[in-house]
């Protein structure tokens, strides 16, 4: 143990003081802060402008209907021609020229009305006006047809259906949503926990065959022991950048946000115009959500999201590390990666395929006990209600799995060492593991 | 004399291919071992089982009259053909890390590493990097950290490539003098005359099976042919050959010499004594030279793989 204990300490301060290492772990964070407030202070800048737009209306309609707003002003025309509109908002430097002709019947203006612009306008511009047509023109058409607005609007019902288990426990929509958002992080966060430091154990497996420093240990500790020193010392570097990458980001954006003011849900537009529709409701949603978090087995959540986190990341960490036991240089890593990734993805695939569309079924099961995928269909599993028992095997068996992977992982290793300048088969590898 | 390593019909299969057949090894207490023989032979093999990096499939090695166990690491130093160190990591750290894997403490080792740079005068590379090193340099660490842990018994493989002929010299000095401070040495080389400089007892091994073994002044015992190279002074030359030729068995030999004489290596019958082949010798002429031909343990090497 004392032997695993020095060679964790070597391969985190070798990784830690790792010149590329550092520069990323500061680097990573000023980029993707930088990134954020480029991207929110150039939508800022868009939405600054304003967008004029001269209203040619020779149907007198929709004369009321024009509401000029901060960012688009409408300047309504009378008594012109449509040349001299042209004219009047080229010359003006309007953003566009909407032309509404005279028409006997309404059903006419469906083709009849023109928006004429120094460039294609933009499509959600486009968008709002037509909305806004449509929605006179059908109210004058129900009129027509002597139904009034008001009727329309008592005739219309919203329908929510409550949810309720057979034992009495009340489910909604919201809660099935924040359950998937749950496991859907939980799962994106490993699999970028995976992708990211995965590739470095892996090298620093083969950093022991390229320097040939390799005899020289292996004739000092067990190459399992060495296997499982580089595992955890690595996975700690990978958790000490990951922290300071989540500190910086976090400072960052505050600092960010404070000098240039941005609002970060102001970077959404769709954001900003929920907020002015629903503003009464926020305060009803918010509340709802903190209900549907309560009603979430909090506790058993987050013992279980570290469980399969950390087995699951060891499982696909060891998987790497026999990768790097088996070639002699990085170039021959390639082929190997695919099986990695492979059941990596399916898991994904199965967790937001399948467990959304039912939690508890036999895929779903099955895939909740396989080591490859159970840390993140069982993740995604958990917040809709599973036996302790399922989850307790569920974490055992990975864990196992990890153990037995190691030993797989340092059966190739010892062959491996001993075959330089190689590149492996399946084949061979497969008789390594009888020696 | 007391044995220190006792490997018993050792067996090895790499998949189909036999690495070593039946190999038995007996090293002494305290005397240099020389294994010898090709590429490919096995030698590497059977260090490595030695050295607990793989498993024998049948035969057993006893170290210190116990079978070969986890424990037994520490009292083995090892320094492989390939070796190499860190790159990226401080020369002194380094060292330190090495050494406590080898179950020394971090102060020992601290203590017996500033002995060991002193002696070798490189205590000031304690904060270099490896890869700022040439390649004798980084050798010289590499012997250090073999020795530094005081293994009862050191294995050293191609020990001296890499060096200049002034520091390899350096390096077998240090090797001899750890054996005369009790350590035992296990020597793997190509380098005959080292072979014939430093080691007491040899085993050759060809094509997976050990083919000799025994103390390097027996083995050449055994190899002499009863040759002796001569220098003749006669009144004529051509006669006396063709006496030589009518008795014995003789071929043609060069050395330097002073005189304008007759060379020859000449084999005599076991029945006849070297004093009675000198006597014989004087009453033909006057006699310049006169030495045994000793088989070196290159002759050795070369006459057994050839006959094998």
């Amino acid at each position: 143990m004392n032997h695993l204990s020095l060679i964790i300490k070597r391969e985190y301060l070798t990784k830690v003081r790792n010149k590329s290492f550092i520069i990323m772990t500061f680097l990573s964070p000023l980029i993707f802060v930088g990134i954020f407030a480029l991207v929110a202070y150039l939508s800022s800048l868009n939405s600054d402008t304003v967008r004029k737009i001269s209203v040619l209306d020779e149907s007198g309609l929709f004369v009321n209907e024009f509401k000029s707003s901060p960012h688009l002003q409408y300047k309504l025309l009378r008594n012109i021609s449509l040349p001299e509109a042209k004219k009047d908002a080229e010359s003006q430097e309007m953003y566009g020229l909407l032309y509404i002709p005279k028409i006997d019947k309404l059903e006419d203006l469906s083709k009849k009305i023109t928006f004429y612009s120094e460039d294609s306008p933009s499509l959600s511009l486009m968008g709002d006006i037509n909305d806004l047509l449509e929605n006179k023109v059908n109210t004058l058409k129900l009129k027509e047809a002597g139904i009034d607005s008001e009727t329309i609007k008592n005739l219309h019902i919203n329908i929510s259906a409550n949810q309720e288990t057979f034992k009495g426990k009340e489910t909604s929509k919201l809660g099935s949503g924040l359950k998937l958002i749950f496991g859907g992080l939980a799962g994106y966060l490993l699999f970028m926990f995976i992708i990211i430091y995965g590739n470095m154990i892996m090298r620093s497996v083969i950093e022991e065959k390229t320097s040939r420093v390799i005899e020289v240990i292996i004739s000092s500790v067990k190459p399992r022991l060495l296997l499982l020193g580089k595992i955890f010392g690595t996975t700690l570097a990978g958790i000490t950048q990951f922290v300071v990458w989540v500190v910086l980001i976090l400072v960052l954006m505050t600092v960010v946000t404070s000098i240039f003011g941005i609002d970060p849900a102001s970077a959404t537009p769709s954001q900003q115009v929920l907020d002015n529709s629903v503003n009464g409701g926020t305060q009803q949603i918010l509340q709802d959500v903190m209900m549907e978090i309560n009603n979430l087995p909090i506790t058993n959540l987050i013992i279980m999201f570290i469980l399969f986190f950390v087995g699951g990341y060891l499982l696909y960490a060891s998987l790497y590390a026999s990768v790097g036991a088996a070639v002699d240089s990085e170039t021959d890593t390639q082929q190997f990666m695919m099986p990695i990734l492979m059941p990596l993805i399916l898991a994904v695939y199965v967790g937001f395929f399948t467990v959304i569309d039912n939690p508890h079924g036999t895929v779903s099961q099955v895939f909740s006990y396989i080591p490859f995928t159970s840390p993140v269909v069982m993740l995604m599993r958990i917040p809709f209600g599973v036996p302790l028992w399922q989850q307790i095997i569920s974490v055992l068996i990975l864990f196992a799995s990890f153990i037995a992977m190691v030993w797989f992982a340092a059966k190739i290793y010892r062959v491996g060492i001993l075959m330089y300048g190689k590149k492996p088969t399946y084949k061979e590898i497969f008789k390594w593991l009888k020696y | 004399m007391e044995k220190l390593l006792v490997v018993n019909n050792v067996s090895k299969t790499y998949g189909g291919y036999k690495a070593l057949n039946n190999a038995s090894i007996e090293v002494e207490k305290g005397s240099i071992f020389g294994l010898l023989g090709p590429n490919g032979a096995g030698k590497t093999t059977l260090i490595r089982i030695i050295n607990q990096i793989t498993m024998p499939d049948t035969g057993s090695v006893f170290l210190d009259g116990q079978p070969l166990q986890p424990h037994h690491i520490k009292d083995i130093g090892y320094l492989p053909e390939e070796r190499g160190l860190y790159k990226s990591m401080k020369v002194g750290e380094q060292a330190l890390y090495l050494a406590q894997l080898k179950g020394l403490s971090k102060q020992e080792a601290k203590e017996r590493l500033k002995y060991w740079f002193d002696r070798l005068q490189i205590g000031d590379w304690w904060d270099k990097k490896i890869q700022e090193l040439s390649k004798g340099m980084a050798q010289k660490i590499q012997f250090v950290v073999t020795v530094l842990h005081k293994p009862k018994l050191l294995i050293f493989d191609e020990p001296f490539s890499g060096f200049d002929p002034i520091n390899a010299n350096l390096i077998k000095d240090e090797i001899l003098k750890l054996r005369d401070d009790g350590a035992t040495v296990i020597f793997s080389t190509h380098r005959m005359e080292s072979v014939e400089e430093m080691c007491d007892h040899i085993a050759l091994i060809h094509k997976s099976n050990k083919i000799l073994d025994g103390k390097l002044i027996d083995i050449k015992r055994q190899y002499k042919s009863n040759t002796f190279e001569i220098g003749l002074i006669t009144q004529d030359h051509a006669s006396t050959s063709a006496i030589l030729k009518d008795k014995f068995e003789i071929f043609p030999a060069t050395f330097k010499s002073i005189n304008n004489e007759l060379q020859y290596k000449v084999k005599i019958p076991e029945s006849v004594s070297p004093n009675d082949f000198v006597s014989y010798l004087t009453s033909l002429g006057q006699l310049t030279h006169f030495v045994e031909v000793v088989p070196s343990a290159s002759d050795i090497f070369i006459e057994t793989i050839q006959k094998n």
